[in-house]
C-alpha cells in the first residue's frame, strides 16, 4: 500500500499543500533575508499570529478559519510569531547568507546550549544533518516556548523544522 | 436548608465560567464539585490554547483556569469541593456527599457543567494494568506529575491522542506510535505535525490486536484494518511498549439531566444522548440549565462560551439583567461560539449543534 500524502494522512502538510497556502514566502524572499514561513495548512479558528506580528505581516481576517496570509514584504523575519502560535507552526529561515539559518519553536527539556552541534530533523523526525545552534531565545513573553535557530547547509532549509529531542540524561 | 440563586454542578470550564458571568450580573453563585480541586480539566492543558484573543487563544489552558477561578474569588462565588452531586429533586433541590455526610442545598436556579468521561475500547489484554485513558495519563503527568510508563502506544488520533503524546514527550516518555482506526488523522494537522518531527510514527487504518503481559503491559501487537474495519492477518506489528493510553472519544456525563427528567436527543457526533437545550441553554425542565460537555462533546473553549451562555440567561430570569442588556451579552456569545464552530473542523459540531436546537423548538 503507498503512503498518501497530506496533512490529514501523513500529519504534516506535503510540499503540493505548502505550495498552495499563503502563508509560504517565495523562493525571492528567503534568498533576501528572513522571513516567516506560516504552515498552517487547515483552516482551524484560531489567530494570535496575526496579533502577534508588529509590523501588520499577517491576516487572518474574518472568519478566523481563514488559512494565515504573510505580506511577505512586510515580514522581516523577526520570529515573534513562531512562539505566539499555539499550533508551533510558524519557523523563520534566512536564505542569505552563505549557510541558511532555520528557526523553529521548541518545548522540551533539557534545552541545547548556543554553539552545540545538534542532530536537525525533517518534518518527519528523520535527522538530516547536524546543525550549529547559533541563538536560543526565550523571553517571559513566549511563556515557556523557546525559540532555537540553528545553521545548516543550504540544501535543507527546506526541510529542517526542528532539532532531536535530547534525553533527561543527555544533560 | 442552604438556599442560593444559582448551583453549578461542575467547577471545570463551563462551570467556572457561569458562575463569574452570572455573579457578575449581581447573582449569588455556589458552584460544587465531587474534587478536592477546582478547575476541571484545565489545570492539565499546558498547551497554548487555539481561537482568537476573545478566547483567551495562545494562553496556556492551566493558566486560564487560574484566571477563572481568581475572578470567582474576587466576585465571592461559593465554590463548594468533595461536593459529590447525587440528585436532583422537585423545586430545584441538591442533594450532595461531603465528606461522607449528606447535605442539600435549594436553588432557584441550576447549571448543570458535568462535563464528559473518556471512552473504553475493549481488546485483548485490555485490563492489564498500564492501560489508561489519555485524559489519565495527562492528569498523572500534568497535574501529579508521575510519568506513566517509558514507552507508550497511543490510541487514536483526534486532538486529545495528538496532545496527550506531546505532552507524554514533554514529560520525558517515548511515544512509540500512535495508531488510529480511521483510514486520516482526526484531530488538528498541526497538533500531529508536532509529533511527527518529533519522530512518532502514526498508523492509520490500524487497531490493537492484543495487548501483551501477564501483570502489566509488556507489549503490542498492532494490526491494519482494511476499508471495512476488518484486521488484515499477516499485517502485525509488535510494539516493545510497557503503556497504552486510549483516546478514543468522549461521552457525555449525563446522569444527573437523566434523574431530573430533561428530555433527550440522540446525536452521535456530539457523544450520544445529550439533554435538549434552547439557545439559553435551559433544558427542557424550566430553571434547568446545561454547559459545556455534558451538552455535547467539544472542547474547552466552546465550553467556557457555554458557560457564561447558561450564565447571563440564568442572571436575566432572576431579573439581575434587563432584556436588553442580556440580549446584547448573549449575541456577543453566540458571534463567539459561532467562530468556533466553522471550518472543517466545526462545521459538523454547528449542524450537530442546530439539530439539538430545532429538537427544542419541535418540543415547543
Amino acid at each position: 500500500m503507498t503512503q498518501k500524502t497530506g496533512v490529514i494522512y501523513q500529519g504534516f502538510p506535503s510540499e503540493d499543500e505548502l505550495s498552495r497556502i499563503p502563508g509560504m514566502p517565495s523562493e525571492e524572499r528567503i534568498k533576501k533575508g528572513s522571513v516567516a514561513c506560516i504552515e498552517c495548512a487547515q483552516e482551524i479558528p484560531c489567530n494570535p499570529c496575526e496579533e502577534a506580528c508588529p509590523y501588520g505581516a499577517i491576516t487572518v481576517g474574518k472568519p478566523i478559519t481563514n488559512l494565515p496570509k504573510l505580506d511577505q514584504d512586510k515580514c522581516i523575519g523577526c520570529g515573534l510569531c513562531i512562539a505566539a502560535c499555539p499550533g508551533l507552526a510558524i519557523f523563520v529561515v534566512n536564505g542569505s547568507k552563505e549557510k541558511a539559518e532555520v528557526s523553529f519553536p521548541f518545548e522540551y527539556y533539557p534545552l541545547p546550549n548556543k554553539g552545540d552541534e545538534m542532530d536537525c530533523v525533517d518534518r518527519e523526525g528523520n535527522m538530516v544533518v547536524k546543525g550549529k545552534v547559533l541563538r536560543i531565545v526565550k523571553p517571559p513573553k513566549y511563556d515557556a516556548t523557546a525559540v532555537i535557530t540553528v545553521e545548516v547547509p543550504m540544501e535543507h532549509l527546506k526541510t529542517v523544522r526542528s532539532i532531536k529531542r535530547l534525553g533527561r540524561s543527555d544533560r | 436548608m442552604k438556599t442560593t440563586d444559582i448551583a453549578v454542578i461542575g467547577a471545570g470550564p463551563a462551570g467556572l465560567s457561569c458562575a463569574v458571568e452570572a455573579a457578575r450580573a449581581g447573582a449569588q453563585v455556589t458552584v460544587l464539585d465531587e474534587n478536592l480541586k477546582p478547575g476541571g480539566q484545565l489545570f492539565k492543558q499546558i498547551h497554548k490554547f487555539f481561537g482568537s484573543r476573545e478566547h483567551k487563544a495562545g494562553i496556556r489552558g492551566f493558566r486560564i483556569g487560574q484566571q477563572l477561578l481568581e475572578e470567582t474569588e474576587k466576585l465571592g462565588v461559593e465554590v463548594l469541593l468533595d461536593a459529590a452531586v447525587y440528585g436532583i429533586y422537585e423545586d430545584r433541590l441538591i442533594a450532595y456527599i461531603t465528606d461522607g455526610k449528606d447535605h442539600t442545598i435549594k436553588a432557584k436556579k441550576i447549571v448543570m457543567a458535568t462535563g464528559a468521561s473518556e471512552n473504553a475500547l475493549a481488546f485483548p489484554g485490555c485490563t492489564l494494568p498500564g492501560v489508561m485513558g489519555a485524559g489519565a495519563a495527562q492528569t498523572m503527568i500534568n497535574v501529579n506529575r508521575v510519568l506513566p510508563g517509558q514507552k507508550i502506544i497511543m490510541v487514536g488520533s483526534g486532538n486529545v491522542g495528538l496532545i496527550v503524546s506531546y505532552q507524554l514527550m514533554q514529560a520525558g516518555a517515548d511515544v512509540l506510535a500512535l495508531i488510529e482506526a480511521a483510514p486520516k488523522i482526526g484531530g488538528y494537522g498541526v497538533h500531529a505535525a508536532k509529533i511527527r518531527r518529533a519522530g512518532v510514527q502514526i498508523y492509520t487504518s490500524t487497531t490493537i490486536k492484543e495487548v501483551l503481559g501477564e501483570e502489566k503491559v509488556e507489549g503490542v501487537i498492532a494490526v491494519n484494518l482494511d476499508e471495512k474495519w476488518q484486521q488484515v492477518t499477516g499485517t502485525e506489528k509488535h510494539f516493545n511498549a510497557d503503556t497504552v493510553c486510549l483516546a478514543v472519544g468522549l461521552s457525555p456525563l449525563t446522569e444527573l439531566a437523566w434523574m431530573a427528567g430533561c428530555e433527550f436527543t440522540f446525536i452521535p457526533s456530539l457523544g450520544g444522548h445529550v439533554p435538549i437545550h434552547d439557545r439559553n441553554m435551559e433544558t427542557t425542565l424550566k430553571g434547568i440549565y446545561i454547559a459545556g460537555d455534558i451538552t455535547g462533546v467539544e472542547e474547552a473553549s466552546s465550553a467556557m462560551e457555554e458557560g457564561r451562555l447558561a450564565g447571563v440567561a440564568c442572571a436575566e430570569s432572576l431579573e439581575y439583567y434587563d432584556e436588553n442588556k442580556a440580549l446584547e451579552l448573549k449575541n456577543q456569545i453566540w458571534d463567539r461560539l459561532d467562530a468556533l464552530r466553522t471550518g472543517p473542523f466545526g462545521e459538523g459540531r454547528f449542524t450537530a449543534k442546530l439539530k439539538q436546537l430545532d429538537a427544542r423548538r419541535q418540543l415547543a
